[in-house]
């Protein structure tokens, strides 16, 4: 449909363009800000392929939690200096060379694999609700793994909170 | 039709587009008049008359400050970040309405059914933040920058504990959908407040810190920080810090009621029994009369009026109640109109309830200090809403599995959840020993050094 192509290619389009002007900022808090347009647009793609859940952890875990924290980090360091200081230095030809490269090795393995490239497209009837769907498979078909990964990242946290405090 | 827009694509977009439009046409006007509001109550309970100047009773002040804060100067201070410094107010505002988007005003008023929509309001509340950071930080002032800090500080704080509330409330209805949350409590006959007190009462305290409220409102707090992180703002974009706030204050009051009010459920609505010999259901008249009411004190006021144009704009009024009463008395005849007519009643008047406890926790309760503040949400709210989630678990078990009576399950985990918080209660009362640093220890950080 139109108009679902027409927002792919917002989202897509804010995507790639926000992450272009993250990486070419000097002012680390607007690369913080961009950063955040990527991954809302990227958000903004996955709930446009019907993946509410996804779209949902996306902004509460990487931009309402990490990029909080990212943001809050910046903002107390002296960015004055970093500013003031050359952010890329005087390579660029051999990072085009590489780019132009790279670019026509992306070519001719695209050429060479012929119809490999032919990815799935998206289910076209409604998806059944995610949440339960996300649920279902990780406390059933992957319960053991899944608590692995809260162990292991318990762990993690109580390494975090031993290594900040000098006298427990 | 052209570009291949089919006809059902249109009435599939344009109810949610008409209804979004409302909202943010009316959520000002409702914003202005919960300040006023909130003057009128905090005049009264200070023995105050509050504003009595512009229209009877000061009921056309919210006007008259729109315009007074439309017409102001705009100012940018010099060294901000001029970007960031208008991106700020809009992010905060921009996040507030969105929230919106998922907020079931009644069974027919909602912009996207989501079956995920808690979260998504969650979700959504939580970038709210950046609005308050960015701003304090983009002023490249002290005061905004500390504020700023503590706001991101103190709303990652209370998140945890308002998630936590929350997700026992979501427990006892089995959805995340905001319209099935209702229907849950609607099917089950109870809305969870009286299943699940002490989630309510967390959520109540969280929500509270969450929007900067007093007395929690230390992001702010003038007599520490002048204004905190709008201390640099003026005219409208302050006004629109000032909106978000309220909208703020709005969206965590319907997701209260939503989960633990009963939505947009008449009170009483699953009682089909007589008092005194008449039906509960005469209550559904409830709303045509009060409206009709309010219009019939509008039209005293107006005609003691003495300016022309006062008395104009109150006759608008007298119309718009008997317009609203009229909607309430004539949607009683239709049995297809009146729940969604009245359910948007229901929960607009269950939003001022809960908005109404949040004026009166600032007019009784002096402000934190911020120790106490981080204090009360990680060594209180957060354990106790913890225990009270296993507690609730446990309880709906025993209800479906082990065929306890819901009542006597939930009785027990909240009665071993009120024991609890009496035990932190006692914790927090002893005096901590506080363990300063060596001077030579402490991080230096002069004012210069902060950026």
């Amino acid at each position: 449909m139109m108009l679902d192509s027409i927002l792919f290619y917002f989202f897509a389009a804010l995507a790639v363009g926000s992450a272009i002007l993250m990486v070419t900022r000097r002012n680390a808090v607007h690369s913080a800000v961009f950063l955040i347009s990527t991954l809302l647009a990227i958000a903004g793609i996955f709930l446009q392929l019907q993946a509410e859940f996804l779209f949902v952890v996306q902004i509460i875990l990487y931009v309402g939690g990490i990029m909080v924290l990212f943001v809050f980090v910046i903002m107390l360091v002296n960015l004055d200096v970093a500013v003031r200081q050359m952010k890329f230095n005087r390579q660029s030809w051999v990072a085009g060379l590489l780019a132009l490269v790279l670019g026509g090795l992306a070519v001719v393995v695209y050429r060479s694999g012929g119809g490999a490239f032919n990815l799935m497209g998206a289910p076209a009837t409604t998806m059944p609700p995610n949440a339960e769907q996300v649920g279902t498979v990780l406390f059933q078909k992957y319960f053991l793994p899944f608590e692995i990964a809260s162990i292991l990242l318990l762990v993690a946290m109580i390494g975090a909170v031993v290594m900040a405090k000098r006298k427990i | 039709m052209p570009f291949g827009i089919e006809f059902d694509d249109i009435r599939q977009y344009i109810a949610p587009v008409i209804y979004a439009l409302v909202i943010v046409a009316v959520l000002p006007l409702m914003a202005g008049y919960i300040v006023l509001l909130e003057r009128k109550v905090m005049a009264h309970m200070q023995a105050r008359m509050g504003p009595m100047r512009v229209g009877p009773h000061g009921l056309l002040q919210p006007i008259a400050d729109a315009v007074k804060l439309l017409l102001k100067e705009d100012i940018t201070p010099k060294n901000a970040d001029a970007l960031m410094f208008w991106l700020a107010p809009l992010l905060s505002v921009t996040m507030a309405l969105l929230a919106y988007a998922a907020l079931p005003f009644g069974p027919a008023f909602q912009i996207a059914d989501l079956d995920v929509g808690l979260l998504f309001i969650l979700a959504i509340s939580s970038l709210g933040i950046y609005g308050i950071v960015l701003g304090g930080w983009a002023s490249n002032s002290h005061y905004s920058l500390l504020g700023a800090l503590r706001s991101a500080a103190q709303l990652v704080s209370y998140e945890t504990a308002a998630g936590l509330a929350l997700v026992s409330g979501l427990l006892l209805g089995g959805t995340l959908s905001m319209k099935g949350l209702v229907e849950a409590q609607d099917s089950q006959g109870v809305w969870f407040i009286f299943v699940a007190p002490f989630s309510f009462f967390i959520y109540l305290i969280a929500s509270i810190a969450e929007t900067n409220r007093a007395p929690f409102d230390l992001p702010e707090a003038e007599s520490e920080l002048v204004a905190g992180y709008m201390t640099e703002y003026s005219g409208f974009r302050w006004s629109l810090y000032f909106l978000a706030e309220y909208a703020n204050m709005i969206v965590v009051s319907g997701i209260a009621v939503t989960l633990f009010l009963g939505g947009w459920m008449r009170p009483l609505s699953g009682v089909h029994a007589h008092i005194f010999g008449l039906p509960y259901e005469l209550l559904d008249l409830l709303p045509a009369l009060i409206f009709f009411g309010l219009a019939a004190w509008c039209t005293k006021l107006a005609l003691r009026q003495g300016e022309q144009i006062q008395k104009m704009v109150m006759f608008l009024f007298v119309g718009l109640f008997v317009v609203l009463g009229a909607a309430m008395a004539w949607s009683l005849t239709s049995t297809s109109l009146m729940p969604g007519i009245h359910g948007a009643f229901w929960f607009i008047v269950k939003v001022l309830v809960y908005l109404y406890g949040f004026l009166w926790f600032r007019f009784t309760f002096p402000r934190y200090r911020f120790d106490q503040l981080m204090k009360l949400g990680w060594q209180f709210l957060i354990p106790l809403a913890l225990v009270n989630l296993v507690m609730i678990g446990i309880g709906i078990v025993l209800a479906q599995q082990f065929l306890w009576p819901l009542s006597l399950a939930m009785i027990a985990a909240n009665v071993v959840t009120l024991i609890v918080a009496f035990w932190l209660v006692r914790q927090g009362d002893k005096p901590s020993i506080v363990v300063l640093p060596a001077e030579d220890e402490l991080p230096a950080a002069g004012p210069g050094e902060i950026r």
